[in-house]
């Protein structure tokens, strides 16, 4: 992976920062999902369950407005919702991190392989294409 | 079912299914899947929320160990990742229009053929022919570190790699699983990289990969909080649990006993699909 010529050190640096980087994206969420998960079992321990049939329209929190929303309510289900996000968003910000480490290295081509990826990503973020 | 009990239950069978995914290699989402459905009657366009989530937990969290050993080839991961990333987000929109009995058709096939796999004794294809034109573009030849010394090897194939991990990433979005079995074929086999390599890039590219789906369930519904959350923290648990036994064990005959019980999962699921058509 090292590229002739090129600082070795760099590639190990990347490397061990990219690795935290995903290691407390996911200690992060799932503590959010943890605490979330115990306040909607608190407040809806009773409550019957539903899901045999999919009804998307009932969903409260299926977008990132309505979870930052949700949030703010305190309900265990939107912190729960918001935890998920923040784990969504992990890989995501592992590729910018690449991209930006790839800028450092010039390695151009690269780079641009790393817009793509987000572009990608970002389209069906939009909702553009899901709705 | 009151709230609690499903979450309990959901709990229990979401950490066996991520010890068990991880100790045979088959992944938590391929078993989480058929046990909602099948055993607790969830819609399976929620269990695939659920299970797309728990495969971002399970492959970030393995994936941050892999990468501070410098094995993952971070640049096969992210050449390949503009393929899987557009199969990913075009298999869960169709899986959004897509009838759940034909979802579990497809699923109990894949599913099938994954416990194959499994089972299946793997050769090394590795190579130190670096003359594909593409490799060399996109400098994919690279070494990774065993027991202190490094090992080069070459990359072949690229364009049918990647048209086979655009079938793997749109069967991904599609089943909401990290598809490892696909990947492992095309980058094993097609590629010929070694095996620590195929394996530590496959997972370093499945977070990214599930997230792109992950993002068009989202907006679609598909991810719901009283689901995703004891089965990402159920699949997370169990995969810690079982990364820390794999060392210890031999796993051959758990393989096989595992590989028989998902075969009967896949074919109820083919049979509960057939009979709803």
């Amino acid at each position: 992976m090292n590229t002739p010529g090129k600082e070795n050190l760099n590639d190990k640096d990347i490397q061990v920062i990219l690795g935290t980087l995903l290691r407390a994206g996911v200690i992060i969420s799932m503590s959010i999902v943890l605490i979330g998960g115990a306040i909607f079992l608190v407040h809806n321990k009773g409550a019957i369950t539903d899901y045999k049939v999919f009804k998307p329209e009932l969903s409260k929190f299926s977008s990132i407005n309505a979870i930052f929303k949700g949030v703010l309510t305190f309900h265990g289900d939107a912190i729960v919702q918001f935890g998920i996000l923040m784990l969504i968003f992990t890989p995501i910000a592992r590729i910018v991190f690449a991209i930006f480490s790839f800028l450092i290295e010039r390695d151009y081509l690269y780079v641009l392989i790393g817009l793509i990826i987000l572009a990608i990503i970002t389209v069906s973020l939009n909702g553009g294409l899901a709705h | 079912m009151s709230v609690l009990l499903f979450t309990i239950i959901v709990l229990v069978g979401a950490l066996l299914a991520g010890l068990l995914g991880s100790l045979t290699g088959l992944g938590g989402g391929v078993i989480i899947i058929p046990l909602l459905t099948l055993a607790l009657g969830v819609d399976i366009h929620y269990a695939i929320g659920a299970s797309i989530v728990s495969v971002i937990a399970t492959s970030s969290g393995s994936a941050a160990a892999y990468v501070k050993e410098g094995i993952t080839n971070i640049r096969i991961g992210m050449f390949l990742e503009i393929a899987t990333t557009i199969g990913a987000v075009c298999g869960a929109i169709v899986a959004v229009y897509l009838n759940a009995n034909y979802i579990a058709i497809i699923f109990g096939c894949i599913l099938i053929f994954s416990a194959i796999m499994t089972l299946k004794k793997k050769v090394d294809h590795s190579t130190l022919d670096n003359s594909d034109r593409w490799a060399n573009f996109f400098k994919l030849n690279g070494s990774y570190p065993d027991k202190g010394v490094e090992h080069k090897y070459a990359v072949k194939h690229v364009p049918a790699g990647f048209l086979m991990m655009l079938v793997a990433g749109t069967l991904s979005g599609l089943l909401g699983i990290g598809s490892g079995a696909l990947k492992v074929i095309a980058m094993d086999n097609i590629m010929r990289l070694p095996f620590k390599v195929s394996t530590t890039t496959s997972n370093f590219m499945m977070g990214v990969t599930a997230a792109a789906s992950a993002v068009v369930y989202l907006h679609r519904g598909q991810i719901d909080p009283g689901i995703a959350m004891p089965v990402c923290i159920g699949v997370l648990t169990g995969a810690s649990i079982g990364s820390k036994i794999l060392l210890k064990t031999k796993t051959d005959k758990l393989k096989i006993v595992f590989a028989v019980v998902v075969t009967l999962l896949a074919l109820q699921m083919i049979y509960k699909g057939i009979s709803g058509l």
